[in-house]
Protein backbone atom coordinates (compact mmCIF):
# COMPACT_ATOMS: atom_id res chain seq x y z
CA UNK A 1 0.00 0.00 0.00
CA UNK A 2 3.08 2.59 0.63
CA UNK A 3 4.31 1.90 -2.93
CA UNK A 4 0.73 3.28 -4.55
CA UNK A 5 1.30 6.42 -4.98
CA UNK A 6 4.69 5.44 -6.86
CA UNK A 7 3.02 2.82 -9.11
CA UNK A 8 0.35 5.47 -9.38
CA UNK A 9 2.89 7.86 -10.98
CA UNK A 10 4.77 5.59 -13.17
CA UNK A 11 1.48 4.58 -14.59
CA UNK A 12 0.45 8.48 -15.33
CA UNK A 13 3.89 9.34 -16.68
CA UNK A 14 3.00 6.07 -18.74
CA UNK A 15 -0.30 6.60 -20.45
CA UNK A 16 1.14 10.41 -21.07
CA UNK A 17 4.43 9.07 -22.73
CA UNK A 18 1.94 6.76 -24.88
CA UNK A 19 -0.55 9.72 -25.42
CA UNK A 20 2.68 11.73 -26.66
CA UNK A 21 3.79 9.04 -28.90
CA UNK A 22 0.39 8.44 -30.55
CA UNK A 23 0.07 12.02 -30.99
CA UNK A 24 3.25 13.09 -32.86
CA UNK A 25 3.14 9.89 -34.89
CA UNK A 26 0.27 10.23 -36.91
CA UNK A 27 1.06 13.20 -38.97
CA UNK A 28 4.17 11.98 -39.53
CA UNK A 29 2.41 8.73 -40.76
CA UNK A 30 1.42 10.56 -43.75
CA UNK A 31 3.81 11.28 -46.55
CA UNK A 32 3.32 14.97 -48.45
CA UNK A 33 2.82 14.08 -51.81
CA UNK A 34 3.85 17.03 -54.79
CA UNK A 35 -0.08 17.68 -55.21
CA UNK A 36 -1.97 19.35 -52.52
CA UNK A 37 -3.57 16.53 -50.12
CA UNK A 38 -6.92 16.52 -49.57
CA UNK A 39 -9.36 14.75 -47.02
CA UNK A 40 -13.09 14.14 -47.95
CA UNK A 41 -15.36 13.60 -45.12
CA UNK A 42 -17.81 10.94 -46.55
CA UNK A 43 -20.50 10.41 -44.31
CA UNK A 44 -22.73 6.53 -45.34
CA UNK A 45 -25.42 4.47 -43.75
CA UNK A 46 -24.10 1.85 -42.13
CA UNK A 47 -25.19 -0.95 -44.73
CA UNK A 48 -22.37 0.55 -47.16
CA UNK A 49 -19.31 -0.03 -44.35
CA UNK A 50 -17.92 -2.81 -46.40
CA UNK A 51 -18.64 -1.74 -49.91
CA UNK A 52 -17.57 1.43 -49.38
CA UNK A 53 -14.30 0.87 -47.72
CA UNK A 54 -13.45 -1.03 -50.88
CA UNK A 55 -14.39 1.61 -52.67
CA UNK A 56 -12.56 4.18 -50.98
CA UNK A 57 -9.53 1.77 -51.39
CA UNK A 58 -9.46 1.81 -55.24
CA UNK A 59 -10.58 5.42 -55.25
CA UNK A 60 -7.02 6.52 -52.96
CA UNK A 61 -5.12 4.09 -55.95
CA UNK A 62 -6.34 6.33 -59.22
CA UNK A 63 -5.68 9.91 -57.06
CA UNK A 64 -3.29 9.32 -54.32
CA UNK A 65 -3.76 12.87 -53.04
CA UNK A 66 -7.69 11.91 -52.21
CA UNK A 67 -7.74 10.83 -48.76
CA UNK A 68 -11.40 9.18 -47.82
CA UNK A 69 -12.79 9.39 -44.09
CA UNK A 70 -15.69 7.40 -43.08
CA UNK A 71 -18.29 8.75 -40.58
CA UNK A 72 -20.79 5.11 -40.99
CA UNK A 73 -23.80 5.55 -39.03
CA UNK A 74 -27.56 5.62 -39.33
CA UNK A 75 -28.88 7.75 -42.14
CA UNK A 76 -31.30 9.89 -39.53
CA UNK A 77 -28.51 10.27 -37.55
CA UNK A 78 -25.75 11.34 -40.16
CA UNK A 79 -28.77 13.71 -41.41
CA UNK A 80 -28.72 14.82 -38.09
CA UNK A 81 -25.79 15.26 -38.12
CA UNK A 82 -24.52 17.36 -41.01
CA UNK A 83 -27.48 19.45 -39.99
CA UNK A 84 -25.51 20.60 -36.75
CA UNK A 85 -23.16 21.82 -39.60
CA UNK A 86 -20.82 18.77 -39.07
CA UNK A 87 -17.68 18.56 -41.51
CA UNK A 88 -19.22 16.20 -44.40
CA UNK A 89 -18.27 16.41 -47.92
CA UNK A 90 -20.74 13.80 -49.29
CA UNK A 91 -23.91 12.49 -47.56
CA UNK A 92 -24.86 8.79 -48.99
CA UNK A 93 -28.42 7.50 -47.37
CA UNK A 94 -29.65 4.48 -46.96
CA UNK A 95 -33.44 5.32 -47.49
CA UNK A 96 -34.97 8.75 -49.91
CA UNK A 97 -36.84 10.29 -46.33
CA UNK A 98 -33.19 11.38 -45.18
CA UNK A 99 -32.18 12.05 -47.91
CA UNK A 100 -35.40 14.48 -48.95
CA UNK A 101 -35.27 15.91 -44.95
CA UNK A 102 -31.46 17.11 -46.00
CA UNK A 103 -32.41 18.64 -49.10
CA UNK A 104 -35.76 20.62 -47.40
CA UNK A 105 -33.56 21.87 -45.53
CA UNK A 106 -30.84 22.93 -48.14
CA UNK A 107 -27.95 20.61 -46.34
CA UNK A 108 -27.11 18.91 -49.72
CA UNK A 109 -26.92 19.41 -53.51
CA UNK A 110 -29.31 17.84 -55.85
CA UNK A 111 -28.81 13.84 -54.99
CA UNK A 112 -28.40 10.52 -57.79
CA UNK A 113 -30.09 7.13 -56.50
CA UNK A 114 -26.39 5.15 -57.00
CA UNK A 115 -27.68 1.75 -55.51
CA UNK A 116 -30.81 -0.36 -54.42
CA UNK A 117 -30.97 -2.79 -51.58
CA UNK A 118 -34.00 -5.18 -50.99
CA UNK A 119 -34.72 -6.90 -48.02
CA UNK A 120 -34.03 -10.80 -46.83
CA UNK A 121 -35.31 -13.13 -44.21
CA UNK A 122 -32.12 -14.21 -42.24
CA UNK A 123 -32.29 -17.70 -39.81
CA UNK A 124 -29.52 -19.02 -37.94
CA UNK A 125 -27.85 -21.57 -39.94
CA UNK A 126 -29.34 -24.36 -37.42
CA UNK A 127 -32.49 -23.53 -37.67
CA UNK A 128 -33.76 -24.13 -34.36
CA UNK A 129 -37.40 -22.79 -35.68
CA UNK A 130 -37.43 -25.34 -38.46
CA UNK A 131 -38.44 -22.57 -41.22
CA UNK A 132 -38.59 -23.08 -44.70
CA UNK A 133 -40.34 -20.62 -46.00
CA UNK A 134 -41.79 -17.72 -45.27
CA UNK A 135 -45.38 -19.07 -44.80
CA UNK A 136 -43.42 -20.45 -41.57
CA UNK A 137 -42.71 -17.06 -40.30
CA UNK A 138 -46.20 -17.12 -38.90
CA UNK A 139 -46.23 -20.29 -36.32
CA UNK A 140 -47.20 -20.10 -33.58
CA UNK A 141 -44.04 -20.02 -30.83
CA UNK A 142 -41.60 -18.79 -33.38
CA UNK A 143 -39.07 -15.89 -32.79
CA UNK A 144 -38.87 -12.86 -34.83
CA UNK A 145 -36.23 -10.14 -33.71
CA UNK A 146 -37.08 -7.06 -36.13
CA UNK A 147 -36.00 -3.27 -36.45
CA UNK A 148 -37.93 -0.48 -34.76
CA UNK A 149 -40.69 1.75 -36.64
CA UNK A 150 -38.11 4.38 -36.31
CA UNK A 151 -35.67 2.55 -38.46
CA UNK A 152 -36.13 2.19 -42.12
CA UNK A 153 -35.61 -1.34 -42.52
CA UNK A 154 -37.93 -1.84 -39.80
CA UNK A 155 -40.66 0.17 -41.69
CA UNK A 156 -39.82 -1.65 -44.73
CA UNK A 157 -40.14 -5.26 -43.19
CA UNK A 158 -43.91 -4.13 -41.92
CA UNK A 159 -44.50 -3.29 -45.56
CA UNK A 160 -43.08 -6.26 -46.61
CA UNK A 161 -45.39 -8.33 -44.40
CA UNK A 162 -48.70 -5.79 -45.56
CA UNK A 163 -47.61 -6.90 -49.43
CA UNK A 164 -47.45 -10.52 -48.45
CA UNK A 165 -50.78 -10.10 -45.96
CA UNK A 166 -52.76 -8.75 -49.59
CA UNK A 167 -51.80 -11.83 -51.90
CA UNK A 168 -54.04 -14.50 -51.49
CA UNK A 169 -51.53 -17.23 -50.80
CA UNK A 170 -50.49 -15.95 -47.47
CA UNK A 171 -54.04 -14.24 -45.95
CA UNK A 172 -55.25 -11.73 -44.75
CA UNK A 173 -53.72 -12.54 -40.99
CA UNK A 174 -50.38 -13.43 -41.72
CA UNK A 175 -48.87 -10.02 -41.27
CA UNK A 176 -50.20 -9.94 -37.81
CA UNK A 177 -49.49 -13.41 -37.19
CA UNK A 178 -45.77 -12.82 -38.20
CA UNK A 179 -46.14 -9.47 -35.92
CA UNK A 180 -47.03 -11.46 -32.83
CA UNK A 181 -44.25 -13.77 -33.24
CA UNK A 182 -41.66 -10.32 -32.65
CA UNK A 183 -39.70 -10.69 -29.45
CA UNK A 184 -37.84 -7.87 -29.84
CA UNK A 185 -37.96 -4.55 -31.99
CA UNK A 186 -33.89 -3.40 -32.70
CA UNK A 187 -32.89 0.24 -33.27
CA UNK A 188 -30.45 -0.92 -35.85
CA UNK A 189 -29.95 -3.85 -38.64
CA UNK A 190 -26.94 -5.14 -37.20
CA UNK A 191 -28.18 -5.84 -33.97
CA UNK A 192 -30.83 -8.66 -36.07
CA UNK A 193 -28.00 -9.86 -37.66
CA UNK A 194 -26.34 -10.39 -34.38
CA UNK A 195 -29.15 -12.13 -32.62
CA UNK A 196 -30.45 -14.09 -35.38
CA UNK A 197 -26.19 -15.43 -35.74
CA UNK A 198 -26.19 -16.05 -32.14
CA UNK A 199 -29.37 -17.94 -32.67
CA UNK A 200 -31.04 -16.66 -29.88
CA UNK A 201 -33.89 -15.42 -32.38
CA UNK A 202 -35.35 -17.92 -35.04
CA UNK A 203 -35.55 -14.99 -37.89
CA UNK A 204 -35.05 -11.82 -38.55
CA UNK A 205 -35.74 -9.26 -41.15
CA UNK A 206 -32.32 -7.57 -42.83
CA UNK A 207 -30.89 -6.21 -46.03
CA UNK A 208 -29.72 -8.29 -48.43
CA UNK A 209 -26.25 -6.69 -48.10
CA UNK A 210 -26.33 -7.23 -44.34
CA UNK A 211 -25.51 -10.81 -44.88
CA UNK A 212 -21.61 -10.12 -45.12
CA UNK A 213 -18.78 -12.36 -45.55
CA UNK A 214 -18.07 -12.41 -42.39
CA UNK A 215 -21.27 -13.48 -41.32
CA UNK A 216 -22.30 -15.87 -44.37
CA UNK A 217 -21.54 -18.93 -42.96
CA UNK A 218 -23.43 -19.13 -39.71
CA UNK A 219 -26.93 -18.01 -41.60
CA UNK A 220 -29.25 -19.07 -44.18
CA UNK A 221 -30.66 -16.66 -46.31
CA UNK A 222 -34.89 -16.67 -47.44
CA UNK A 223 -35.31 -14.67 -49.99
CA UNK A 224 -38.58 -12.39 -50.20
CA UNK A 225 -39.74 -12.54 -54.18
CA UNK A 226 -39.91 -9.17 -55.60
CA UNK A 227 -43.18 -8.28 -55.97
CA UNK A 228 -43.68 -7.99 -52.64
CA UNK A 229 -40.29 -6.73 -51.54
CA UNK A 230 -39.42 -3.25 -50.93
CA UNK A 231 -36.34 -2.03 -52.59
CA UNK A 232 -34.63 0.37 -50.73
CA UNK A 233 -33.00 3.04 -52.66
CA UNK A 234 -29.64 4.85 -51.81
CA UNK A 235 -29.31 8.90 -52.55
CA UNK A 236 -26.00 10.25 -52.84
CA UNK A 237 -25.30 13.73 -52.85
CA UNK A 238 -22.51 16.83 -51.85
CA UNK A 239 -22.88 18.59 -49.01
CA UNK A 240 -23.14 22.39 -49.48
CA UNK A 241 -21.26 23.48 -46.59
CA UNK A 242 -18.23 21.37 -48.45
CA UNK A 243 -14.81 23.17 -49.32
CA UNK A 244 -13.99 20.44 -51.82
CA UNK A 245 -16.89 20.56 -53.77
CA UNK A 246 -15.43 19.07 -57.06
CA UNK A 247 -13.67 16.43 -55.31
CA UNK A 248 -16.47 15.34 -53.50
CA UNK A 249 -18.25 15.46 -56.98
CA UNK A 250 -15.84 13.22 -58.67
CA UNK A 251 -16.04 10.74 -56.15
CA UNK A 252 -19.88 10.52 -56.18
CA UNK A 253 -19.03 9.74 -60.08
CA UNK A 254 -16.52 7.32 -59.26
CA UNK A 255 -19.50 5.83 -56.95
CA UNK A 256 -21.65 5.97 -59.92
CA UNK A 257 -18.73 4.72 -62.67
CA UNK A 258 -18.76 0.85 -64.05
CA UNK A 259 -15.64 0.50 -61.48
CA UNK A 260 -17.67 1.78 -58.30
CA UNK A 261 -20.65 -0.35 -59.50
CA UNK A 262 -18.76 -3.34 -59.77
CA UNK A 263 -17.58 -3.50 -56.50
CA UNK A 264 -20.62 -2.13 -55.00
CA UNK A 265 -22.87 -5.49 -56.75
CA UNK A 266 -19.63 -7.59 -55.07
CA UNK A 267 -21.20 -6.65 -51.62
CA UNK A 268 -24.88 -7.65 -53.06
CA UNK A 269 -25.92 -4.57 -53.63
CA UNK A 270 -28.72 -4.05 -56.59
CA UNK A 271 -26.38 -2.14 -59.07
CA UNK A 272 -28.10 0.92 -61.17
CA UNK A 273 -28.23 1.04 -65.09
CA UNK A 274 -25.85 3.82 -65.45
CA UNK B 1 9.09 50.68 5.29
CA UNK B 2 8.74 47.13 5.51
CA UNK B 3 5.70 46.17 8.06
CA UNK B 4 6.78 44.15 11.25
CA UNK B 5 7.53 40.39 10.67
CA UNK B 6 4.23 39.31 12.31
CA UNK B 7 2.08 41.66 10.36
CA UNK B 8 4.22 40.30 7.17
CA UNK B 9 3.11 37.10 7.63
CA UNK B 10 -0.74 37.62 8.78
CA UNK B 11 -0.67 39.31 5.51
CA UNK B 12 0.53 36.46 3.75
CA UNK B 13 -1.44 34.07 4.93
CA UNK B 14 -4.86 35.80 4.37
CA UNK B 15 -3.70 36.43 0.77
CA UNK B 16 -2.93 33.18 0.29
CA UNK B 17 -6.08 31.61 1.83
CA UNK B 18 -7.80 33.61 -0.16
CA UNK B 19 -6.47 33.01 -3.24
CA UNK B 20 -6.81 29.59 -2.19
CA UNK B 21 -10.24 29.57 -1.74
CA UNK B 22 -11.25 31.89 -4.97
CA UNK B 23 -9.13 28.74 -7.41
CA UNK B 24 -11.15 26.07 -5.51
CA UNK B 25 -14.47 28.28 -5.86
CA UNK B 26 -13.76 28.81 -9.41
CA UNK B 27 -13.09 25.23 -10.35
CA UNK B 28 -15.82 23.85 -8.58
CA UNK B 29 -18.15 26.38 -9.67
CA UNK B 30 -16.97 25.53 -13.55
CA UNK B 31 -17.22 21.92 -12.85
CA UNK B 32 -20.78 22.75 -11.72
CA UNK B 33 -21.33 24.16 -14.86
CA UNK B 34 -20.02 22.11 -16.89
CA UNK B 35 -22.81 19.51 -15.40
CA UNK B 36 -25.33 21.44 -14.83
CA UNK B 37 -25.90 23.61 -18.37
CA UNK B 38 -26.47 20.36 -20.53
CA UNK B 39 -29.00 19.15 -17.81
CA UNK B 40 -30.76 21.93 -17.50
CA UNK B 41 -30.68 21.60 -21.28
CA UNK B 42 -32.57 19.12 -21.23
CA UNK B 43 -35.28 19.83 -18.83
CA UNK B 44 -35.91 23.86 -20.09
CA UNK B 45 -35.77 22.80 -23.90
CA UNK B 46 -39.26 21.12 -24.15
CA UNK B 47 -42.12 23.58 -23.03
CA UNK B 48 -43.83 22.06 -19.90
CA UNK B 49 -47.51 20.86 -21.76
CA UNK B 50 -45.62 19.12 -24.12
CA UNK B 51 -43.37 17.16 -21.82
CA UNK B 52 -46.33 16.30 -20.04
CA UNK B 53 -48.43 15.00 -23.11
CA UNK B 54 -45.06 12.86 -23.98
CA UNK B 55 -44.38 11.14 -20.42
CA UNK B 56 -48.58 10.59 -20.39
CA UNK B 57 -48.17 8.16 -23.52
CA UNK B 58 -49.26 4.61 -21.98
CA UNK B 59 -45.68 3.65 -23.76
CA UNK B 60 -44.04 6.63 -21.92
CA UNK B 61 -45.30 5.32 -18.53
CA UNK B 62 -44.61 1.62 -19.33
CA UNK B 63 -41.37 2.06 -19.80
CA UNK B 64 -40.92 4.21 -16.98
CA UNK B 65 -42.85 1.65 -14.70
CA UNK B 66 -40.47 -1.71 -16.19
CA UNK B 67 -37.87 0.68 -15.23
CA UNK B 68 -38.55 0.91 -11.91
CA UNK B 69 -39.58 -2.01 -11.33
CA UNK B 70 -36.40 -3.91 -12.36
CA UNK B 71 -33.88 -1.53 -11.32
CA UNK B 72 -35.85 -2.63 -7.77
CA UNK B 73 -35.23 -5.99 -7.91
CA UNK B 74 -31.40 -5.53 -9.65
CA UNK B 75 -30.69 -3.40 -6.86
CA UNK B 76 -31.89 -5.54 -4.14
CA UNK B 77 -30.41 -8.86 -5.65
CA UNK B 78 -26.84 -6.67 -5.90
CA UNK B 79 -27.25 -5.64 -2.07
CA UNK B 80 -28.12 -9.44 -1.41
CA UNK B 81 -25.19 -11.01 -3.31
CA UNK B 82 -22.59 -8.31 -3.47
CA UNK B 83 -22.78 -7.62 0.48
CA UNK B 84 -21.14 -11.01 1.02
CA UNK B 85 -18.61 -10.46 -1.66
CA UNK B 86 -17.39 -7.34 -0.32
CA UNK B 87 -17.04 -8.61 3.25
CA UNK B 88 -15.03 -11.28 1.59
CA UNK B 89 -12.58 -9.13 -0.34
CA UNK B 90 -12.53 -6.99 2.40
CA UNK B 91 -11.79 -9.14 5.37
CA UNK B 92 -10.51 -12.17 4.14
CA UNK B 93 -7.12 -12.76 2.61
CA UNK B 94 -6.36 -15.64 0.36
CA UNK B 95 -4.43 -16.16 -2.77
CA UNK B 96 -5.47 -14.57 -6.41
CA UNK B 97 -7.92 -11.73 -3.77
CA UNK B 98 -6.56 -9.50 -5.75
CA UNK B 99 -7.23 -10.89 -9.26
CA UNK B 100 -11.35 -11.32 -7.47
CA UNK B 101 -10.91 -7.72 -6.92
CA UNK B 102 -10.08 -6.73 -10.28
CA UNK B 103 -12.70 -9.07 -11.73
CA UNK B 104 -15.26 -7.87 -10.37
CA UNK B 105 -14.80 -3.96 -11.35
CA UNK B 106 -14.59 -5.68 -14.85
CA UNK B 107 -18.37 -4.74 -16.11
CA UNK B 108 -17.67 -1.36 -15.48
CA UNK B 109 -14.52 -1.33 -17.50
CA UNK B 110 -16.30 -3.44 -20.42
CA UNK B 111 -18.44 -1.50 -23.14
CA UNK B 112 -21.71 -2.15 -22.23
CA UNK B 113 -22.71 -3.63 -25.79
CA UNK B 114 -19.68 -6.19 -25.01
CA UNK B 115 -21.55 -6.83 -21.40
CA UNK B 116 -24.57 -7.85 -23.39
CA UNK B 117 -22.55 -10.12 -25.75
CA UNK B 118 -20.74 -11.93 -22.83
CA UNK B 119 -24.21 -12.36 -21.19
CA UNK B 120 -25.88 -13.58 -24.34
CA UNK B 121 -23.17 -16.00 -25.32
CA UNK B 122 -23.36 -17.62 -21.57
CA UNK B 123 -27.16 -17.37 -20.75
CA UNK B 124 -28.38 -17.34 -24.77
CA UNK B 125 -30.47 -20.31 -25.79
CA UNK B 126 -26.86 -21.94 -27.24
CA UNK B 127 -24.63 -20.10 -24.99
CA UNK B 128 -22.23 -21.99 -22.37
CA UNK B 129 -24.99 -22.50 -19.59
CA UNK B 130 -28.14 -21.12 -21.39
CA UNK B 131 -27.78 -24.81 -23.63
CA UNK B 132 -28.61 -26.53 -20.23
CA UNK B 133 -31.50 -24.32 -19.04
CA UNK B 134 -32.85 -24.39 -22.77
CA UNK B 135 -34.33 -28.01 -22.62
CA UNK B 136 -35.90 -27.25 -18.91
CA UNK B 137 -38.13 -24.78 -21.01
CA UNK B 138 -36.29 -21.99 -19.51
CA UNK B 139 -35.02 -19.63 -22.03
CA UNK B 140 -33.46 -15.92 -21.03
CA UNK B 141 -32.89 -13.38 -23.85
CA UNK B 142 -36.04 -11.07 -24.90
CA UNK B 143 -37.20 -11.51 -20.69
CA UNK B 144 -37.71 -9.42 -18.12
CA UNK B 145 -35.28 -11.72 -16.26
CA UNK B 146 -32.50 -10.63 -19.01
CA UNK B 147 -33.17 -7.51 -18.09
CA UNK B 148 -32.55 -7.67 -14.15
CA UNK B 149 -29.55 -9.82 -14.74
CA UNK B 150 -27.72 -7.23 -17.14
CA UNK B 151 -28.46 -4.48 -14.94
CA UNK B 152 -27.02 -6.53 -11.84
CA UNK B 153 -23.90 -7.42 -14.30
CA UNK B 154 -23.36 -3.52 -14.85
CA UNK B 155 -24.38 -1.82 -12.12
CA UNK B 156 -23.15 -4.03 -9.04
CA UNK B 157 -19.51 -3.39 -9.17
CA UNK B 158 -20.62 0.24 -7.90
CA UNK B 159 -22.23 -1.46 -4.72
CA UNK B 160 -19.53 -3.45 -4.01
CA UNK B 161 -16.58 -1.71 -4.32
CA UNK B 162 -18.44 0.68 -1.72
CA UNK B 163 -19.41 -1.10 0.29
CA UNK B 164 -15.68 -2.75 0.54
CA UNK B 165 -14.18 0.38 1.08
CA UNK B 166 -16.72 1.31 3.97
CA UNK B 167 -15.96 -2.33 5.55
CA UNK B 168 -11.83 -1.14 4.91
CA UNK B 169 -12.16 2.04 6.48
CA UNK B 170 -13.81 0.70 9.32
CA UNK B 171 -11.91 0.24 12.92
CA UNK B 172 -12.39 -3.49 13.85
CA UNK B 173 -11.68 -2.82 17.07
CA UNK B 174 -15.50 -2.20 18.08
CA UNK B 175 -16.00 -5.26 16.16
CA UNK B 176 -13.39 -7.04 18.14
CA UNK B 177 -14.22 -5.24 21.42
CA UNK B 178 -18.36 -6.81 21.10
CA UNK B 179 -16.55 -10.04 20.55
CA UNK B 180 -15.38 -10.20 24.27
CA UNK B 181 -18.16 -9.33 24.99
CA UNK B 182 -19.26 -12.70 23.50
CA UNK B 183 -21.50 -11.47 20.61
CA UNK B 184 -22.13 -13.84 18.39
CA UNK B 185 -20.57 -12.80 14.26
CA UNK B 186 -23.94 -12.19 13.28
CA UNK B 187 -25.42 -10.03 16.00
CA UNK B 188 -21.96 -8.06 15.95
CA UNK B 189 -22.87 -7.76 12.26
CA UNK B 190 -26.18 -6.55 12.50
CA UNK B 191 -25.30 -4.27 15.68
CA UNK B 192 -21.85 -2.74 15.36
CA UNK B 193 -20.51 -3.39 11.64
CA UNK B 194 -23.62 -2.57 10.00
CA UNK B 195 -24.64 0.59 11.86
CA UNK B 196 -20.72 2.56 11.09
CA UNK B 197 -20.73 0.79 7.33
CA UNK B 198 -24.28 2.17 6.26
CA UNK B 199 -23.96 5.38 4.63
CA UNK B 200 -21.09 3.65 2.62
CA UNK B 201 -23.82 0.99 2.15
CA UNK B 202 -26.08 3.84 1.27
CA UNK B 203 -23.55 5.25 -1.17
CA UNK B 204 -23.32 2.28 -2.87
CA UNK B 205 -26.78 1.89 -3.42
CA UNK B 206 -27.40 5.10 -4.44
CA UNK B 207 -24.69 4.43 -7.59
CA UNK B 208 -25.57 0.98 -8.17
CA UNK B 209 -29.26 2.24 -8.70
CA UNK B 210 -28.81 5.14 -10.68
CA UNK B 211 -26.29 3.36 -13.50
CA UNK B 212 -28.84 0.09 -13.37
CA UNK B 213 -31.58 3.13 -13.74
CA UNK B 214 -29.37 4.83 -17.11
CA UNK B 215 -28.47 1.00 -18.56
CA UNK B 216 -29.04 0.77 -21.91
CA UNK B 217 -26.35 -1.35 -24.14
CA UNK B 218 -26.23 -4.33 -22.09
CA UNK B 219 -29.96 -4.62 -21.71
CA UNK B 220 -30.97 -3.89 -25.60
CA UNK B 221 -27.92 -7.09 -26.53
CA UNK B 222 -28.97 -9.09 -24.03
CA UNK B 223 -32.51 -8.68 -23.29
CA UNK B 224 -33.73 -6.70 -26.68
CA UNK B 225 -36.68 -4.31 -26.61
CA UNK B 226 -39.90 -4.83 -27.09
CA UNK B 227 -42.47 -2.75 -24.68
CA UNK B 228 -43.83 -4.03 -21.53
CA UNK B 229 -40.92 -6.73 -21.12
CA UNK B 230 -37.54 -5.33 -21.93
CA UNK B 231 -38.39 -1.75 -22.77
CA UNK B 232 -37.18 0.25 -20.08
CA UNK B 233 -36.95 3.97 -20.35
CA UNK B 234 -33.50 4.62 -21.62
CA UNK B 235 -34.19 1.87 -24.08
CA UNK B 236 -36.89 3.84 -25.07
CA UNK B 237 -35.20 7.09 -24.96
CA UNK B 238 -32.81 5.54 -27.43
CA UNK B 239 -35.18 4.40 -29.95
CA UNK B 240 -37.20 7.67 -29.59
CA UNK B 241 -34.27 9.71 -30.71
CA UNK B 242 -34.15 8.37 -33.91
CA UNK B 243 -37.53 9.54 -35.26
CA UNK B 244 -38.82 11.78 -32.09
CA UNK B 245 -36.24 14.08 -30.71
CA UNK B 246 -38.95 15.76 -28.44
CA UNK B 247 -40.42 12.40 -26.87
CA UNK B 248 -36.99 11.13 -26.57
CA UNK B 249 -36.19 14.40 -24.58
CA UNK B 250 -39.11 14.28 -22.23
CA UNK B 251 -38.51 10.97 -21.50
CA UNK B 252 -35.11 11.78 -20.57
CA UNK B 253 -36.33 14.42 -18.19
CA UNK B 254 -38.78 11.88 -16.24
CA UNK B 255 -35.54 9.69 -16.30
CA UNK B 256 -33.19 12.72 -14.94
CA UNK B 257 -36.21 13.32 -12.32
CA UNK B 258 -36.44 9.67 -10.89
CA UNK B 259 -32.89 9.60 -10.79
CA UNK B 260 -32.32 12.73 -8.80
CA UNK B 261 -34.65 12.32 -6.34
CA UNK B 262 -33.84 8.75 -5.64
CA UNK B 263 -30.09 9.65 -5.44
CA UNK B 264 -30.88 12.79 -2.97
CA UNK B 265 -33.21 10.81 -0.76
CA UNK B 266 -30.42 8.34 0.09
CA UNK B 267 -27.96 11.18 0.37
CA UNK B 268 -30.55 13.01 2.93
CA UNK B 269 -30.57 10.00 4.56
CA UNK B 270 -27.43 9.09 4.64
CA UNK B 271 -26.86 12.56 5.98
CA UNK B 272 -29.40 12.23 8.78
CA UNK B 273 -27.78 8.68 10.12
CA UNK B 274 -24.51 10.66 10.21
CA UNK B 275 -26.27 14.10 12.11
Amino acid sequence: MKHFPRIFLIAVVGCMLLAAYGASSTPGGTPTPATTSITLNVFAATSLTESFNAIATAYHQMHPNVTIKFNYNGSQILEQQIANSAPADVFASADSANMTKASDAGLVNTSRIFVKNRLVVILPINNPGNITSLKDLAKKGIKIDLEATAVPAGKYSRQVLDNLSKSPGYGASYASAVLSNVVSLEDNVKAVVQKVQLGEADAGFVYRTDVTAAVASKLKVIDIPDPYNVIAQYPIAVVKSSTHASEAQAFISFVLSPAGQTILAKYHFITTSV
Amino acid sequence: MPLPLQKQFSAHNTWSRWSARLLVGVLAASFFLFIGIPLAALVIREPPALLWLAISQPEALQAVQLSIITTSISTLLTVVFGLPVAYVLARLRFPGRAVLETLVTMPTVLPPVVAGVALLITFGRFGLLGRYLSPLGITLPFTTVAVVMAQIFVASPFFINSAKAGLEQLDRRYELAAYTLRASPLYAFRRIVFPLIRPALLSGIGLAWARALGELGATITFAGNFPGTTETTPIAVYIAAESNLESAVALSVVLLAISFGLLLALRLGRNRIRG
